[in-house]
């Protein structure tokens, strides 16, 4: 069974001359659910950006089995769900409908196995009565929940999200926590949402100044206090 | 298209950047100006134009590299003048043996030589106005100069959000790039009328973002007394070393287009 | 001669960005002379409509049009469809308040970016804010009218409206590089109309999308656009005005124009000879006391144009009159 994702020695440094990554390497085991935290700058975002092939680097990098390159773009967004930060990003379509078909009609999937998958997908993130909506209109919870459905509709084999519950009051934050519980599926979660940690990650990744500079069981690296404090987190 | 997000300004203490930004901008346009007026044909004038060019660029401490990747930006539109050489009556100057013989003229190519060449010069200057004048002194400079100040202030608060609003737009790109996925076998994309829609609705959502984004800086700046009027404080004021740049600058400017036409 | 088609398809630039050099000194002033006069219009009127509203209304909508501009969707083969959002900007906006943002995009690009020049600037505004929120302002409304204010005609009218901004704006281009010398008129008037006919198709398509979206969530933005249009002859007036002008300047490039463009005219004939009733009432298209053949034509043209703007005007007031007749 592989690694569904392996990357190993990625560097990446933006058109203006910035290094962002200096050389990460971690792997991800299938089902597994992993933190990624760090402070702010440390590179969390531009990695995942990677992950999709949004963003191209240097160093090697494997996903459920794809080594990305220009040709197998396609196959990789099938397999790897990117979630952004910021919901309003990613709803822009008229309906939650088109938002969430989005992704299975640009496969060319025909039409009732379209409508199959959003309606699979709203279910599983509890929107399902809001399929007619205008996401326009919605809470930032709602949002943040439909902005998932509009990728599980592609049905991947890897969840990637950004900051989920950034911006969410308790009980919509709740609400996520719960529903990327019930998700079976690989994650990697960027988060600086401490308390959900322990929660739902068996594994962390720490990540500073473009670099993994300590990745392990989440119950051991947030057990070491010292550790925490050196990279600006608190539990 | 490029678009450099990085800031044009490149800081530095040389006697161009310390010149008042009105100065500047006069003297950009009059170059450019006379660029344009000198005739076709006039290569000992672009010589000297150019001379002009290369050391303002080397007193404002300028790598003469820079200047040359940056003026490739008007080089797709030399396709507009490329008929001349064919289509200008003149003396041929050389017959291609295609589609039964087309002549190319000298007076056909002595222009098209000399469009490429004065388009060339005047976007090396404008380039190099900006690159030793902060955009926002740019823009204080042409309010001086008595531009109508609702139209610079409009191009002000442009200006602050571009980057904010360019960056919503590459993120709205990038969550599309993300659901943009293939399945082997099976024909992806959509149609071209389908993707046209997905983007007009990319556009749209963030047109009306926008709307409700203009709305909460009205507030701010209520809120913060605005009456509709910007007002700014004196970004320089002109001294004695202004005006002795610029009155040489237009002397040597006439003197090469008078050049230019007696020769 | 068979070479024409090669060389038409060659010369046309996809953009419509014209970079300093290209465009005569005189024809280039002409151009900041039409620019000025209507952004100065444009500015009294926003400020009427808009009040306190006017900066931070059009200087965000000014950013999200450059950032819109970024917008694409791949067409074929590597190329794209993307948009230039004079049209959207006046249906949504009204055309004057479409103009000045425009105009800040336009300025932006050519001063910060050097896309497009600084001399020639004038046209630039013209050919891609003036022209195509008129354009597309005026032919929505107009299907709008015949159509009757649901969806289907608000997204057709925008569709087409978008289209022919586009072409407008092209094909107003051509002219002016005509004008200077640089693009002969029947190679560039094709070139540029044909290309962007293509192009013209993702402007339709994005402006559409986005309106469809917009009248979803905000329909009331698209209603107060028209109503900025103010009573619609002010925008007749001004659509009058730049079409007569276009009209005339064709007129006159087919016929008194520099050097080689009137052989190559006269050897293809066409233009020549439809359009030869027009020059007998300003003999050749000069004046006869002023010396230069190139001013003297100019001269004409701008006099030309005044007097179909006035009848353009007469027009308007007509129009104006009787329908205030018809309400009272």
């Amino acid at each position: 069974m592989h690694h569904k994702i392996e990357v190993r020695n990625l560097e990446y440094t933006y058109p203006d001359g910035r290094k962002a990554l200096h050389g990460v390497s971690f792997s991800i085991a299938p089902g597994e659910k992993v933190a990624l935290v760090g402070p702010n700058g440390a590179g969390k975002s531009t990695l995942m950006l990677h992950l999709n092939g949004i963003l191209e680097g240097k160093g090697s990098i494997h996903v459920a089995g794809l080594e990305l390159s220009d040709k197998n773009m396609g196959q990789v967004r099938a397999a790897v769900g990117l979630v952004f930060q910021n919901p309003d990003d990613q709803l822009f379509s008229p309906t939650v409908f088109d938002d969430v078909a989005f992704g299975p009609l640009h496969m060319g999937l025909d039409e009732a196995t379209v409508r199959r998958r959003v309606q699979d997908a709203l279910a599983a993130v509890g929107m399902g009565e809001y399929i007619e909506r205008n996401s326009h209109h919605l809470s930032i919870g709602e949002k943040k929940r439909i902005a998932i459905a509009t990728v599980l509709s592609m049905q991947p084999e890897i969840l990637v999200l950004d900051e989920p519950t950034a911006g969410l009051d308790p009980r919509a934050r709740r609400q996520l926590i719960n529903l990327l519980h019930e998700l079976d599926m690989t994650m990697l979660v960027s988060t600086h949402d401490m308390p959900m940690v322990p929660e739902l990650f068996e594994r962390t990744l720490i990540m500073e100044g473009g670099k993994v500079v300590a990745a392990g069981c989440t119950c051991e690296l947030l057990a070491d206090q010292a550790l925490l404090q050196q990279h600006g987190l608190e539990l | 298209m490029h678009i450099h997000f990085t800031d044009q300004y490149h800081e530095g203490e040389s006697l161009i950047h310390r010149l008042d930004p009105r100065v500047k901008v006069i003297l950009t346009v009059t170059f450019i100006l006379t660029v344009s007026l000198t005739p076709f044909g006039a290569f000992g004038s672009y010589v000297m134009l150019f001379a002009l060019l290369m050391a303002t660029a080397v007193s404002a401490h300028m790598a003469p590299t820079y200047l040359l990747k940056r003026s490739i930006i008007a080089l797709p539109f030399a396709l507009a003048a490329i008929t001349l050489p064919f289509t200008v009556p003149g003396d041929t100057l050389a017959t291609v043996p295609i589609f039964g013989g087309i002549t190319i003229s000298q007076a056909g190519t002595i222009r098209f030589v000399s469009i490429l060449i004065k388009s060339w010069l005047s976007v090396q200057m404008a380039i190099i106005l900006v690159t030793v004048t902060p955009f926002p002194a740019v823009l204080w400079a042409l309010r001086a100069l008595r531009l109508p100040s609702p139209l610079i202030a409009i191009v002000s608060l442009m200006y602050r959000y571009l980057f904010v609003l360019y960056e919503e737009a590459t993120r709205l790109l990038r969550a599309r790039a993300a659901r943009s996925a293939t399945v082997d076998g099976v024909r992806s994309g959509g149609s071209i009328v389908w993707r046209g829609q997905v983007a007009g609705r990319m556009a749209g959502s963030l047109m009306l973002r926008s709307f409700e984004r203009s709305e909460r800086i009205y507030n701010a700046m209520l809120a913060r007394g605005y009456k509709g009027q910007l007002r700014t404080v004196a970004h320089s004021h002109l001294q004695t070393i202004d005006f002795l740049v610029g009155t040489v600058t237009v002397l040597i400017l006439l003197t090469i287009l008078l050049f230019a036409r007696i020769w | 001669m068979n070479w024409y088609p090669f060389l038409t398809g060659l010369s046309a630039p996809q953009q419509l960005h014209i970079p300093d050099g290209f465009l005569s000194a005189p024809v280039a002033i002409i151009g900041w002379v039409l620019a000025v006069l209507t952004i100065a219009y444009a500015l009294r009127q926003t400020r009427e409509q808009l009040g306190e509203r006017q900066i931070p209304l059009l200087g965000v909508l000014a950013a999200f049009i450059f950032a819109a501009q970024a917008i694409n969707f791949p067409v074929a083969g590597g190329t794209s469809g993307h948009l230039l959002g004079g049209a959207l900007a006046a249906i949504v906006l009204g055309p004057w308040a479409a103009v000045l943002v425009m105009t800040a995009v336009i300025a932006l690009q050519g001063l910060l970016f050097q896309d497009g020049g600084l001399l020639v600037m004038g046209w630039n505004i013209i050919n891609m804010g003036i022209l195509t929120a008129f354009t597309g302002y005026l032919i929505y409304l107009a299907i709008k009218r015949i159509g009757g204010s649901e969806q289907r005609s608000i997204l057709i009218g925008g569709a087409i409206g978008a289209w022919l901004s586009v072409e407008v704006g092209a094909s107003a281009t051509a002219i002016q590089l005509a004008l200077s010398g640089t693009t002969p008129l029947n190679i560039g008037l094709p070139a540029m109309f044909g290309v962007h006919a293509l192009i013209g198709i993702g402007e339709a398509l994005i402006t559409v999308g986005a309106l469809a979206l917009i009248l979803r969530s905000r329909p009331d933005l698209l209603r107060q656009g028209e109503q900025a249009g103010g009573t619609a002859s002010a925008a007749w007036v001004a659509g009058g005005l730049l079409i007569s002008l276009i009209v005339a300047i064709f007129s006159f490039a087919a016929s008194g124009s520099p050097d080689g463009l009137e052989r190559v005219a006269e050897d293809h004939g066409f233009i020549g000879s439809a359009l030869d009733p027009v020059y007998h009432i300003l003999p050749d298209y000069t004046i006869p006391f002023i010396p230069n053949e190139t001013v003297s034509g100019i001269v004409a043209v701008v006099l030309g144009t005044l007097v179909v703007f006035g009848v353009a005007m007469m027009i308007g007031r007509m129009i104006k009159t009787e329908r205030a007749e018809s309400h009272s």
